[in-house]
């Protein structure tokens, strides 16, 4: 039987770096050794000329995404739009994508290595949960995937994900079924007051492990824990709203509020961002979504906002 | 840019670090701590590259801890710090190298206090008072929001006031 783990891998057993991960899937071999930065598509461009133009600094492909951590939980907002250079190659991307029930990743960067990296992620975190009978926990999956992503620094392969989760305590051991998509944009004020008061109530009692984590993970290698992070070309933009408004204390539509701002300002002035915004909510219940919401809408009501202003 | 000062005393060793994780102009985070507990009375701080930094530090943190698993007693700052160095050495020529500035600090009980540089190309020199960053070789820091400063020695590892700016 071919060892097809082995097979793929025998480039990096030398670097001892590898350490037994388990990646099942061939990893092609590279015609040479390349630089790290060097994006050597022609063979007769001399080494330290890029191809294409210089940029001041690295753009980190066109998107905006966004998570903060909050008193009710965690919210991850994200543009819809997939930019190839200068096309929208498609106005409706997901760039959120729930892990399980209680993580939820915005994906930043290429758009096909976060595809296939989310569903490795999953699919390690349903192994996990099967061999374990429990959840691996939101650090734990961060670390598990900036460990998955090690041996491909240096290649092309580009992945800026953000882990927004709800970490629950020991006892919990149920991860697995996805929570039903409470994706109604009417029953807010309900959920928001039953929500809220849950989450509070277990804020305050869980272990200090427990509760909403905001993980950022970056095929660098970055693997960054902190209560606010904006990733993709548009992240200037978000933080700039962000940073002015966000405060603990927010309630649930404050705060939705501010993240479809943040990602509406983002768009607004960012050409690789735009379309539609996707919101989503994690508490300790799960996730849930709202419905995607067109920017254009809100670009005018912005407009007719001020106007009045002006009028008035 | 990323800034690591260690300072030898008397009978103690003074570090710092700042605490900004930046990617490329955006920073990240504020309060980002860079300092790696080997062992009781040792801290091995560590600037660089991404994602190099933290699986370099935790590699040799981890191993640490084995020895004094293994053998019952701790790794010397100094058996540490050359363990250090070897590992920088091997990964320096191989197709993935480490690029990360480190700095070790620590006390022994029977030497003293020490501070140990490190660089990227696996240079090890045991100095007086040492620093990483762009902005040393020329000027005063400046404009940082924050660092953290730790004092090493005989009872240990010590945190002293996280300094902001403004603070005081």
């Amino acid at each position: 039987m071919t060892d097809y783990y082995n097979f793929g891998l025998r480039r990096l057993k030398k670097s001892r770096r590898n350490s037994g991960i388990p990646l099942h899937f061939f990893i092609p071999t590279l015609p040479n050794p390349a630089p790290s930065n060097n994006r050597s598509l022609f063979p007769y461009s001399p080494a330290n000329q890029s191809v294409t133009v210089r940029r001041p600094f690295p753009l980190s492909h066109g998107t905006t995404t966004l998570g903060f951590i909050f008193q009710g939980g965690v919210i991850a907002a994200a543009d819809t739009r997939a930019s190839a250079g200068g096309l929208v190659a498609c106005p409706e991307v997901h760039k959120i994508t729930p892990i399980h029930s209680h993580l939820v990743v915005t994906s930043s960067g290429s758009g096909a290595d976060c595809m296939l990296w989310e569903r490795i992620l999953t699919r390690e975190i349903r192994l996990y949960q099967l061999r374990h009978r429990r959840c691996l926990s939101i650090r734990g999956t961060a670390k598990l995937l900036s460990f998955m992503l090690h041996p491909f620094k240096g290649t092309e392969v580009c992945v800026a994900l953000t882990l927004c989760g709800w970490d629950k305590d020991a006892g919990n051991t149920d991860c697995t079924k996805m929570s039903e998509d409470l994706s109604s944009t009417t029953d807010d004020s309900s959920s928001a007051v039953c929500s809220s008061q849950d989450v509070t109530a277990m804020a305050h009692s869980a272990s200090p492990s427990s509760g909403p984590k905001l993980i950022y993970v970056c095929s660098d290698g970055a693997r960054l824990q902190g209560d606010i992070f904006s990733v993709g070309s548009g992240s200037p933009y978000a933080y700039g709203v962000l940073d002015r408004d966000l405060r603990w204390s927010l309630s649930k539509e404050e705060a939705i509020s501010l993240a479809r701002e943040a990602v509406f300002r983002a768009t607004h002035r960012d050409a690789y961002s735009g379309n539609n915004v996707d919101l989503f909510h994690v508490t300790a219940q799960g996730w849930s979504q709202r419905k995607r919401e067109d920017l254009k809408e809100e670009y005018y009501r912005d407009m007719k906002r001020k106007t009045n202003i002006v009028e008035g | 840019m990323e800034y690591l000062i260690g300072i030898q005393g008397p009978d103690f060793v003074l570090v710092a670090a700042d605490n900004v994780a930046a990617s490329s102009i955006i920073q990240m985070k504020h309060d980002y701590d860079k300092m790696f507990k080997l062992s009781e009375k040792i801290l091995l701080l560590c600037v660089g590259e991404a994602g190099d930094t933290v699986q370099f530090a935790e590699y040799i943190q981890k191993n640490v801890q084995l020895y004094k698993m293994r053998n019952g007693y701790e790794l010397s700052p100094s058996a540490a710090a050359n363990f250090t160095r070897k590992n920088l050495a091997d990964y320096l020529r191989s197709r993935t190298p480490y690029h990360v500035n480190l700095l070790l600090a620590g006390y022994d009980d029977a030497d003293g206090p020490g501070l140990y540089y490190m660089d990227y190309l696996s240079s090890l020199a045991k100095a007086p008072f040492a620093a990483h960053g762009y902005g040393l070789r020329k000027r005063f820091i400046l404009n940082l929001h924050s660092f953290t400063v730790r004092l090493i020695d005989k009872e240990g590892i010590h945190d002293l006031e996280k300094l902001t700016a403004g603070a005081k």
